[in-house]
């Protein structure tokens, strides 16, 4: 098919070959492999933020496998393209659980993706992982989620943009299950701190001019602009509204920690735009700057390192530690020891554990500013933000199986 | 009330520019030569990161957007030499062909150029009026549609290659018996074509991000204009995009950009029901 695919069935090939070696060396390392499935977008509109985090699950799997494996098996990754594209999520997540009996999936970036594939996974008890940032609320017995969710960036973000800016805050948002339900976030919590919502639009994936939508926002007059888009047709916003001088300081939780528009845009296009984000490339700490070396030496020519790629890297040494901790790959077991409370690992940002009652994962947040000449600036950090919302609700995996997706409006019910 | 009418001023010459450039290289493929092109996306995507790659390597914006039209031409040249030559009057096998062109553009691009390219600064600023702010850049754009409108029509009707294009989509054999070279009429059609899709993404490469699927957001706007322009393309195009712009700038002011975008797919409905042949089908039902 495509050269991509060569090159994954030559590193399957090495693989095998190298674990036939081993075989002949050591026969403790006979075991069968573990099996990783891999559902990312290497192509299509999400190709731009999905790439790195294909690098990073490759990066931790060759050191994962460099210093004997998982269970002393060595680790056989299997990904397949689905070309941001819907469909191709559930083609390839029932080809993983029925032709090649994977032990465990990882992936998706969209929310929309994921709500796609995730019934698939229900059905058949397969353990899956979502290693992205997304609207939260998740509740589902065979689902573990390593991205930020809203109550860990916009209860940090919105608060300290209201105080710094002022409380009028105008919101645009991805019309799809991402933007509608972070927007209700950003409503509740502009509401909470005392602020009112001038404006929020929801904007189709398909626009990619924004005229109207500055105009609308010029008339409302916003101390802040939530921008909640997503997706290679909708960044185009960034420099239209700075070719109409909008000039009003904007804030997301998916702008820069993504798709590194920082670095894809001429400056001033993000001017004054501010992010909480798990990681991104720029945060100098000795854990980051240890893992920029590694995945630089591995993927010289990556373009950005960026919060899903920190996502997706701990995944894979979350899951190690939790099918270490249950000495098996039975998916039963490893979910176990995952709801045991001290499953963790020290990634690019630091430790970060998983919740056993919603299956989410605690993080570092940072809060990143652009300035005008795109180079970035961390004013706050905070650290070990837990994703309570979920457990607050009422979602307890950990004693009882959920497989819903709750939001503020529609919590669990009790 | 000033600033309102100002500012539904700019939202529909805005909008008509977005929808004259989008169609204009698929309405000169299709309403000439009868093939629906549905790599116009990606002849846009070329003239845009020529544009971008060039401007980058130091060539001044508007050398850049000519180079990037006149690559997207030569590519169309090429492209129709090779394949949609082959295909005339097989029109289904024309819509696989390019379809697949589109694809392997598309994904070639994203192999050897990488999922993103740094983009180019909107030249010329901003200007206030009334409370608002505008960008100037998106002024001329307008401009330059209506001056690419009226270079077609002189290209056409005027000079001696348009009689003969014209005298091809006509009666094809008939004009190979007056001694007109119709394959090479044909393949400068399809050249032109292309160089006009990649002027447009010349054109929208300062304004939008560069992305080897950066095609797609024209086509919603290029075929929507070109199917409610109707039999006679170009003729059609300029009535359609004015219709076209006036309802989706209207709604858009009034309810966002998802009732806009509703709106214009509903009066496609509309003008295909009441006007099966367009527009133009509608204006030339007098004249035959």
């Amino acid at each position: 098919m495509t050269p991509n695919t060569l090159v994954h069935s030559l590193v399957a090939a090495s693989v095998a070959v190298a674990a036939s070696v081993a075989v002949s060396l050591s026969p403790a390392l006979a075991a069968d492999p573990v099996k990783i499935g891999l559902l990312e977008d290497q192509s299509g509109n999400f190709a731009i933020a999905v790439i790195p985090k294909i690098q990073a699950t490759q990066l931790a799997i060759e050191e994962i496998n460099a210093k004997g494996g998982i269970l002393g098996r060595p680790v056989r990754l299997t990904h397949y393209d689905t070309q941001s594209d819907n469909t191709r999520f559930q083609e390839f997540a029932r080809r993983l659980i029925q032709q090649d009996k994977v032990d465990v999936i990882f992936g998706a970036f969209s929310s929309a993706s994921r709500e796609a594939i995730r019934p698939i996974m229900d059905r058949a008890k397969q353990l899956y992982f979502y290693n992205n940032q997304y609207e939260g609320g998740v509740c589902d017995s065979n689902v573990f989620v390593t991205g930020a969710v809203p109550e860990q960036q916009f209860s940090t973000l919105i608060p300290w943009l209201m105080e710094k800016y002022g409380k009028k805050v105008y919101t645009i948002a991805a019309d799809y299950n991402f933007g509608q339900i972070s927007a209700e976030w950003v409503r509740n919590i502009v509401k909470k701190g005392g602020g009112s919502m001038v404006g929020e639009e929801f904007i189709p994936l398909s626009v990619s001019q924004f005229s109207q939508t500055i105009q609308n926002i010029q008339k409302a007059k916003p101390d802040v602009l939530i921008t909640l888009l997503v997706g290679a047709n909708q960044a185009s916003f960034y420099e239209q509204q700075a070719a109409a001088n909008l000039n009003i300081p904007m804030g997301s939780s998916v702008n820069v920690g993504q798709a590194y528009e920082h670095k894809r845009f001429k400056p001033p296009a993000l001017k004054n735009m501010y992010v909480t984000a798990n990681y991104i490339e720029e945060i100098e700490s000795p854990a980051s700057n240890d893992f920029k070396k590694r995945f630089r030496a591995k993927f010289p020519d990556a373009p950005y390192i960026n919060q899903e790629a920190a996502n997706a890297y701990n995944v894979v040494y979350l899951y190690k530690a939790a099918a270490e901790k249950a000495k098996s790959t039975d998916m039963k077991a490893v979910r176990k020891a995952l709801e045991s409370g001290d499953i963790c690992t020290d990634g690019p940002s630091g430790k970060v554990c998983i919740d056993p009652k919603s299956h989410h994962q605690s993080h570092t947040i940072y809060l990143v500013k652009v300035n005008a000449d795109h180079s970035v600036t961390i004013p706050k950090v905070w650290n070990d933000i837990k994703p309570y919302w979920l457990g607050e609700a009422g979602c307890d995996l950990s004693k009882k199986d959920d497989t819903s997706q709750y939001t503020p409006s529609s919590p669990p019910k009790k | 009330m000033l600033a309102t009418g100002i500012g539904f001023a700019y939202q529909f010459a805005d909008s008509f520019a977005f929808l004259i450039l989008s169609s204009i290289g698929l309405a000169v493929i299709f309403g000439m030569m009868g093939v629906i092109n549905l790599a116009h996306g990606e002849f846009i995507m070329c003239g845009a990161y020529v544009t971008v790659l060039s401007a980058r390597a130091g060539l001044p914006l508007p050398l850049a957007m000519v180079l990037g039209a006149a690559v997207a031409g030569a590519i169309g040249i090429l492209i129709e030499f090779l394949v949609i030559r082959r295909l005339y009057s097989r029109l289904f096998d024309s819509i696989v062909a390019t379809w697949a062109i589109s694809v392997i553009a598309t994904q070639g691009m994203l192999i050897v150029v990488g999922p993103s390219l740094e983009g180019l600064k909107t030249p010329f600023g901003s200007f206030e009026l009334a409370g608002l702010t505008f960008s100037w850049y998106r002024i001329l754009l307008p401009v330059v549609a209506l001056a690419i409108l009226a270079s077609l029509y002189l290209l056409f009707v005027k000079t001696p290659f348009g009689v003969r294009a014209r005298a091809t989509i006509q009666k094809p054999e008939m004009a190979r018996a007056l001694g007109v070279n119709t394959d090479r009429v044909y393949s400068l059609t399809f050249g032109l074509g292309a160089a006009l899709a990649g002027l447009t993404g010349a054109l929208y490469a300062p304004t939008m991000t560069t992305v080897p699927t950066m095609g797609s957001a024209f086509i919603v706007q290029a075929f929507v204009t070109v199917v409610v322009g109707g039999t006679d393309v170009l003729l059609g195009a300029a009535p359609a995009a004015t219709v076209l712009a006036f309802i989706q700038s209207l709604l858009t002011a009034s309810n966002g950009q998802l009732i806009g975008q509703v709106g214009l797919l509903l009066t496609v409905i509309v003008v295909v029901r009441l006007m099966p042949k367009g527009i133009s089908g509608w204006m030339l039902k007098g004249s035959e």
